[in-house]
C-alpha cells in the first residue's frame, strides 16, 4: 500500500523526499525552486479550499441563526462559538466582539482543518495526485507542515499586535514602552556623590536593556508561535511516513504498520486539536498583551 | 523548508478569512445567542415573578375565603334569629286569632242559643195561645188575652 508504482525499487530515502517535497511553481514558470519567488501550490490550494469550506460551512449556519430553539447545526455552531467566545473572556478584557474573538475563532477552525489534513494517508493523497499531475506530481497535503503557512499566521499575528500596541497607546506611548518597560526608566537627579555620577552616566543603559529585552521578546513571539505548530505537524507527518514505510516491509509490516499508524492517528487527533488550540490561544494572548500598557 | 512567497499568499487568505469572519460569522452567531440569552433572563423573571403572584393570589384567595365563610355564618345566623322570630310572631298572631275566632264563634253559639230562644218562646206562647184559645174559644176575648199572653211570653 505504500509505494507508488513506479518503475524502478523506490528507496526510503527518495520516499521520504517525495512526501517531503512540496508542488512548487516558480513565478516565471518554472516547476523548480526559484528562490524567494515560489509558490508552493500544494500548500495554498489546501489551505485556501479548508478554509473556504470551513468558513462557508459556519457561515450558512451564522447567516440563518435565531434567538429560537436552535437547530442541530445551529446548536454545534454555537458549541464551538461558546468555547471560543469563553477562552478569550478569560485572557482579552475589552471589546472582544470586535474583532479578536472572531480572529481567534478564524484561527482556531482554519488551522484545526489544515492540521486535519494530517488524517489523509499520505501515500494516497501522492497517489491521487500521481493519477492527476502525472508520476512525480507531489501534494503535501497538510498546510500547517509548511513553515510558510505556520510563519505567515504567526507573522500576521505579529503585525496586529504592533498595530494593537500602536492603537491602544498611540505611536509615542508604543516607543515608549520599547525603551522604558519592562525594567523602568531612568530618573535624571542631580547627583549626590561619585557613586551617583556613575549611576547617572550609567542609566541610559537601561533602555538599552529594555529595548534588548523587548526585541528579543518580539523576535520570539512570532518564532515560538510558528515554529510550535509546523514542528508538531512535520514530526506527525514524518511518523505517518515511517509507518508507511514500515508497512511496505512485508505482511508482518503491514499488519504492525496498520496498527500502529491507527494508534498513531488516534494520538494525532489529540495533537491536531491540541495544536491548533495552543496557536488559537497563543494569538489571543499575544493580541490582548498587546492592549495592555506596562 | 524555504521561505518564499506562499507566506504571503497564506497571510492574505488569513487576513481574507479573518475580515469575513468579523463581518459576516461572528455578528449574526453573537447576536442570536445574546438575543436567546436575553430571553432565558427574562423568562425565568417573568417565572419567578408568576410564582411570586400565585403565592400573594393565593394568600388572597384564603383571606376571602374566609371572610366569606364569616358572612355566611353571620347569614346563616341572623336568618334563623328572623326564622324563630318569625315563628314566635306566627305563633303570637295564630293564637290571637284563635282566641277572636273562638270568641267569636262563642258570641255566635250565643247569638244562636238566644235566637232559638226567642223562636221556642214565640212558638211556645203560640202554641199556649192555641191551646189557650182551644180550651176558651168562647168566652176568651183573645185580643185582651193576647197581651197577657206575651208578657207572659216575654217573662218565660
Amino acid at each position: 500500500m505504500a509505494t507508488n508504482q513506479e518503475n524502478h525499487e523506490l528507496t526510503p530515502t527518495e520516499y521520504i523526499q517525495h512526501h517531503l517535497s512540496f508542488n512548487a511553481q516558480g513565478v516565471n514558470g518554472n516547476t523548480t525552486n526559484e528562490g524567494f519567488w515560489t509558490i508552493h501550490v500544494d500548500t495554498l490550494a489546501t489551505s485556501v479550499v479548508l478554509g473556504l469550506l470551513v468558513m462557508l460551512a459556519i457561515w450558512l449556519v451564522a447567516r440563518k441563526a435565531h434567538a429560537g430553539v436552535p437547530t442541530k447545526s445551529q446548536a454545534f455552531v454555537e458549541l464551538v462559538f461558546s468555547f471560543i467566545d469563553n477562552q478569550v473572556k478569560n485572557i482579552f478584557h475589552g471589546n472582544r466582539h470586535a474583532f479578536i474573538a472572531p480572529a481567534a475563532l478564524t484561527v482556531f477552525l482554519w488551522v484545526l482543518a489544515m492540521n486535519a489534513m494530517d488524517f489523509l494517508p499520505v501515500d494516497w493523497v501522492a497517489g491521487v495526485a500521481s493519477l492527476l499531475g502525472g508520476e512525480h506530481a507531489k501534494w503535501r497535503p497538510v498546510p500547517t507542515s509548511d513553515i510558510n503557512t505556520t510563519f505567515a499566521l504567526a507573522l500576521s499575528v505579529w503585525i496586529l499586535m504592533i498595530f494593537f500596541s500602536i492603537k491602544v497607546k498611540g505611536f509615542g506611548g508604543w516607543i515608549h514602552e520599547l525603551f522604558c518597560s519592562p525594567f523602568g526608566a531612568p530618573s535624571f537627579k542631580v547627583p549626590k556623590s561619585i557613586g551617583g555620577l556613575i549611576a547617572l552616566l550609567a542609566s541610559p543603559l537601561l533602555f538599552l536593556a529594555n529595548f534588548a529585552f523587548n526585541i528579543i521578546e518580539y523576535i520570539s513571539k512570532p518564532l515560538s508561535h510558528s515554529l510550535r505548530l509546523f514542528g508538531n505537524m512535520y514530526a506527525g507527518e514524518i511518523i505517518f511516513m515511517l509507518l508507511g514505510m514500515f508497512a511496505a516491509s512485508g505482511i508482518a509490516g503491514t499488519v504492525f504498520g496498520a496498527i500502529l499508524g491507527a494508534g498513531w492517528s488516534i494520538f494525532h487527533i489529540l495533537i491536531v486539536a491540541l495544536q491548533a488550540f495552543i496557536f488559537m490561544m497563543m494569538t489571543v494572548v499575544y493580541l490582548s498583551m498587546a492592549h495592555e500598557s506596562h | 523548508m524555504n521561505i518564499n512567497l506562499t507566506l504571503v499568499a497564506q497571510a492574505i487568505a488569513f487576513a481574507i478569512l479573518i475580515w469575513f469572519t468579523v463581518k459576516y460569522v461572528w455578528p449574526p452567531l453573537l447576536r442570536a445567542i445574546e438575543t436567546r440569552q436575553k430571553e432565558i433572563a427574562d423568562g425565568l423573571a417573568a417565572a419567578h415573578e408568576g410564582k411570586n403572584a400565585l403565592e400573594v393570589a393565593a394568600k388572597k384567595s384564603e383571606v376571602t375565603l374566609n371572610e366569606a365563610k364569616q358572612k355566611a355564618s353571620e347569614i346563616i345566623g341572623q336568618a334563623e334569629k328572623r326564622a324563630t322570630q318569625i315563628i314566635e310572631d306566627a305563633k303570637g298572631t295564630a293564637i290571637t286569632e284563635g282566641d277572636r275566632l273562638i270568641t267569636g264563634a262563642k258570641a255566635e253559639i250565643d247569638q244562636e242559643i238566644n235566637r232559638a230562644k226567642e223562636g221556642l218562646r214565640s212558638q211556645v206562647s203560640a202554641l199556649a195561645i192555641a191551646g189557650a184559645e182551644k180550651i176558651l174559644r168562647k168566652e176568651i176575648d183573645a185580643k185582651a188575652h193576647s197581651e197577657i199572653l206575651s208578657k207572659l211570653a216575654a217573662e218565660l
